[in-house]
């Protein structure tokens, strides 16, 4: 109790940082369940792929500290890296996983277990990176696919410098590229979908996808649209992840996963100001929630809430509305 | 007494003494002397007032109409109107916003869906809903489950109770089918029946939850005229078993043959109710029925 | 893929048209084939890499999983993805009460496992079994892991250390069996190994398969009884269509609870079994991976179909066992399997026999509207 009232301020700021990178996978889930009423199970690894870019890219740039208008440089680098793999991936995901079925209007159940088997091809495709390198006795790749059931440090450090204070917490430049980043990043996208032609056409589909047909939508590319959307901030999210946790692994992305459709339940899943927030109340809720209990906790916390919020208010705090709150 | 302990008073005359415990019970407080007097038959079900909102729009506004025991009551209107609405509020789909709906003088209240069956009213459905990856014979079975009390326990002991529920069951689920004609099809999937069959297959299984009160919603839909004409004898064979129907049609003219009672429905609101040759006259319902061509049924 | 499954579907109607007597013989036959496995160790199926005997027990342990699971989602129609969390809840209950915090005889703590796995399946089933189905699968998922994380941080339940120890059932020490051995085509019988009858112990797998394999034709026939019933018909026209079941007088909340409950009791049985035989458990055993192999073998065996799903489980148990140099890329093949078995033959290998006649039934449909369309 003690920990969580001397260090509320950190622990409220820490706990939105990470939020902020729930929230950015949380569009993702809640953008494909909005139009295509499918929770996308696989999307925690095209999160997970992204990260890889991120790290191989700064990796092969040769970066290390950094500091100032270089580390700009290679922040953008890693970024653009991330979330074209990411894209890359989740188009395939649709193309692969899900496309066959719908043209065949399989039953949900069938769905989702396509996308927990895209789930395990895409992290065991990862873990057994190192393959190629006896393949093809390239040991110049050791450092990139060695060892590959371990963790792959991020390359890029940066110097931790304190900016300001909150009350009694001194924020870090860390905390704040991540949280402004990543705000950023939402306020395109809303105004994206909100604003443009295609933006209207995901919400059309999401509403009606037979009368968005007949009103000329082309479903398959607004799908499209959506998987490539999640990507983008699916690979954005990963790399605000590297920046904060420093690592990757081969199954980074289950438990991010897991708590990132968590926050889109939370939020009320098909509702992209819904994901947001329940990101960030998710973030924060976990850092009270290991100072209240122990850090050993953390992840319980999430799964309890995630529980506790279907119990309580299964179509979540901002109502499901994408298109319309389906009864 | 309601008619629907004739059928037993008709095949075994003898048998006097247990009728009145042997169905309906509750009835028989509620329902007085002058009542049975004035009203021979008595109310089986009553929609009392029932508004019904969905969000800012009124399904069903104030509607308020009853069910005479041992009747066809047909209950028509253009699409739209509310009719299957109105069924989904009888049958526990959905809770009305204001009003109440009794059954046998009883309200529904918040009772659940089953508990509603069990009580002893029974539908089908518009867009057919069977269980398409069952026999024939095993959804009619589902539906005299209804009745039926086997849990996990006794079904693992295979205790007499089962063995006995479950041949009654069985009996049931056989005499059904063949009244309906299915019985040389009640091992085919329900999928597989052709069209008028899956039709006949939901009344079928609507009767094995042996309801007071069958629902029908447009039984006939997708049927060529002598099909139509066939149900609807069916139906009126089905009433002279003891049975209370409650019809939808959209069909104007099917209806006026074989109900004992209209009831009109337009935009959620009822606005005619009588008997089938005043409801032909009656302007409101022409004027209902204006513009809405005869082909559309 | 669809060959295998229509030879075996007309192996199985030649034996059903068999007469009774040949049936019955045959079954036995075969029966009694499966349960000397391990002492024949006939070449082609024997694992060289691992001890035969413990890769059958595992076997028989994974059916016992896949029966209880098929409950759920093959009857039920209830996608469960943290099935390995009433696994581990029958595990740890033998530990706690058989070693950790008490000496009870394996023989109650088994039915205890059973008993709490089978209360956490209500605790767990009451609340969430209302939501919608997608969620389900989340909410599951969630709560395996909260098992394993709850493992990981109580002491009491000896965190990741895990729990030593753990009793074995009795052993009645009867006489011993020798084992064969094969070279090449030519088998002997080794009198320096032999199995006693039936005898516990960590050295000899064998009794243990042996339990197992008498559990899971038990749980066989029980799922047999129940399916053929009220119960049995209430799951299905559940899992068809659950207002339209509602609306028939099922009362469908009970029974999806009632399903849940009965496949978390069977986990928890697997997960004693488990926990007998290995006679040490921690954390790590009972990892969120093993509840998505365990919807594969259900999904893989064909939801719904008893055989199948004990097919696919003893299979897929096995095949890495015996084709080591693959145990790596294990998990790689099940994802892709499992894609490929969503996308072209979403029924499983050996769907039950209604899906097959319904599907041959449609295409036949199929090709006469098709013809009526191009006339």
């Amino acid at each position: 109790m003690d920990l969580l009232l001397t260090h509320f301020w950190e622990l409220t700021i820490t706990g939105l940082a990470i939020g902020a990178v729930y929230s950015l996978v949380a569009l993702g889930y809640t953008l494909v369940y909005g139009v295509l009423r499918l929770i996308n199970f696989a999307h925690s690894e095209v999160f997970m792929w992204g990260s890889f870019a991120a790290v191989w890219v700064l990796m092969a740039a040769g970066a290390g500290k950094a500091s100032g208008l270089g580390l700009a440089g290679y922040l953008i680098l890693g970024l653009v890296a991330a979330m074209a793999v990411s894209a890359i991936v989740a188009l395939l995901l649709e193309f692969v996983a899900y496309r066959p079925l719908r043209k065949r209007n399989s039953p949900p159940l069938i769905a989702l277990i396509s996308a927990i088997g895209a789930s395990f091809t895409l992290s065991e495709l990862m873990g057994l990176r190192d393959k190629p390198l006896k393949w093809f006795n390239a040991s110049g790749l050791q450092d990139y696919l060695g060892r590959p059931r371990e963790n792959l440090p991020f390359p890029l450090q940066v110097e931790t410098k304190r900016l300001f204070y909150v009350f009694n917490y001194h924020v870090s430049n860390i905390d704040v590229i991540v949280l402004v980043s990543a705000i950023v990043m939402m306020v395109i996208l809303d105004q994206f979908i909100k604003r443009s032609r295609l933006g209207r056409g995901i919400r059309a589909v999401a509403q009606d996808p037979e009368a968005a047909a007949l009103m000329g939508v082309n479903r398959d590319r607004v799908i499209r649209l959506t998987f490539l959307i999640g990507g983008l901030m699916a690979g954005a999210a990963a790399m605000m992840y590297l920046l904060k946790i420093g690592v990757t692994r081969y199954n980074a992305g289950f438990i991010l996963g897991v708590k990132a459709f968590t926050a889109a339940v939370l939020g009320g899943i098909g509702n992209l100001r819904g994901a947001l927030l329940g990101g960030f109340i998710l973030g924060v809720a976990e850092n009270y929630g290991s100072a209240l209990f122990g850090s050993n906790w953390k992840d319980v916390v999430a799964f309890v809430l995630l529980v506790v919020i279907l119990l309580f208010r299964p179509t979540g705090l901002l109502g499901e509305s994408l298109g319309k709150a389906r009864a | 007494m309601p008619e629907s302990t004739s059928t037993g008073g008709a095949t075994g005359a003898q048998v006097v003494a247990p009728e009145p415990t042997e169905s309906v019970p509750d009835t028989s407080v509620d329902i007085t002397v002058e009542e049975l007097v004035d009203l021979p038959r008595g109310k089986m079900l009553e929609v009392d007032d029932v508004t019904l909102r969905f969000g800012g729009v009124k399904a069903l506004d104030g509607v308020s109409f009853h069910i005479n025991t041992g009747e066809i009551l047909g209950l028509i209107g253009p699409n739209g109107a509310g009719k299957t609405t109105c069924f989904n509020v009888m049958t526990g789909v959905y809770q009305p916003t204001s009003g109440a709906v009794r059954f046998m003088g009883d309200p529904l209240g918040k009772r659940q869906k089953f508990q509603i069956t069990k009580l002893g009213i029974a539908r089908t459905f518009q867009n057919i809903r069977l269980f398409h990856n069952m026999t024939a014979l095993e959804n009619v079975l589902v539906g005299a489950d209804a009745h039926h009390s086997t849990g996990m326990v006794s079904a693992l002991l295979r205790l007499p109770k089962h063995r006995a529920e479950e041949s009654e069951g069985l009996d049931r689920a056989f005499e059904l089918l063949k009244f309906m004609g299915l019985d040389r099809r009640a091992n085919e999937l329900a999928r597989n029946l052709p069209y008028g069959d899956q039709r006949r297959l939901e009344i079928a299984r609507a009767l094995a939850t042996n309801p007071k009160l069958l629902c029908l919603d447009e039984p006939a839909a997708g049927f060529n005229p002598a099909e139509k004409v066939r149900l609807m004898e069916l139906i009126q064979t089905i009433r002279d078993q003891g049975y209370t129907v409650l019809l939808i049609e959209h069909d104007m003219k099917l209806v006026m043959g074989v109900t004992d009672r209209i009831v009109v429905l337009e935009f959620g609101k009822k606005i005619a109710e009588g008997l089938p040759s005043e409801i032909q006259d009656n302007p409101a319902v022409i004027a209902a029925y204006l513009g809405v061509d005869e082909d559309a049924s | 893929m669809s060959t295998v499954s229509t030879t075996l579907h007309r192996v199985g109607d030649r034996f059903r048209s068999l007469p009774r007597p040949a049936k019955l013989a045959l079954a036995v036959l075969a029966v009694l084939l499966v349960y000397l496995l391990p002492i024949i160790n006939p070449p082609l199926i024997t694992t060289t890499d691992s001890d035969f005997g413990a890769v059958l027990f595992s076997c028989a342990m994974y059916a016992l999983v896949a029966i209880g699971l098929n409950i759920v989602i093959g009857y039920a129609g209830l996608l469960d993805l943290g099935y390995i969390g009433f696994f581990a809840v029958g595990a740890f209950t033998v530990g706690v009460l058989g070693s950790q915090h008490g000496k009870l005889p394996l023989l109650l703590c088994i039915p205890a496992a059973m008993a709490v796995t089978m209360v956490s399946g209500v605790l767990l089933g009451a609340p969430t079994l209302r939501v919608r189905g997608d969620y389900l699968a989340i909410v599951t998922l969630g709560f395996g892991e909260i098992i394993r994380l709850v493992l990981v941080n109580t002491n009491w339940l000896g965190a990741s250390r895990g729990i030593s120890n753990i009793p074995s059932p009795p052993s009645i020490d009867l006489f011993g069996v020798p084992h064969l051995v094969w070279n090449g085509a030519v088998a002997s019988i080794d009198l320096g190994n032999e199995t006693r009858f039936l005898q516990f112990s960590v050295t000899d797998s064998i009794p243990f398969y042996w339990l197992t394999l008498t559990i899971v034709l038990v749980v066989l026939f029980l799922d047999w009884l129940m399916q053929n019933s009220r119960v049995g018909r209430a799951w299905e026209a559940t899992r068809e269509d659950e207002d339209a079941a509602e609306l028939m007088g099922v009362p469908t909340f009970r029974f999806k609870l009632l399903a849940f409950a009965t496949g978390a009791a069977i986990g928890g049985l697997s997960g004693a079994l488990f926990a007998t035989k290995q006679a040490f458990i921690n954390p790590d055993n009972f990892t969120i991976i093993y509840s998505v192999l365990f919807v594969a073998m259900v999904v893989v065996g064909g939801q719904g179909n008893r055989w199948g799903v004990v097919l696919a489980a003893a299979l897929l148990t096995w095949a890495p066992e015996k084709f080591r140099f693959l145990s790596d890329a294990r998990f790689l093949l099940f994802g892709m399997a499992l894609m490929a078995l969503a996308i072209f033959r979403p029924q499983g290998l050996l769907p039950p026999r209604r899906t097959v006649r319904a599907k041959q039934a449609d295409e036949e449909t199929e090709v006469l509207e098709e013809g009526v369309a191009h006339a």
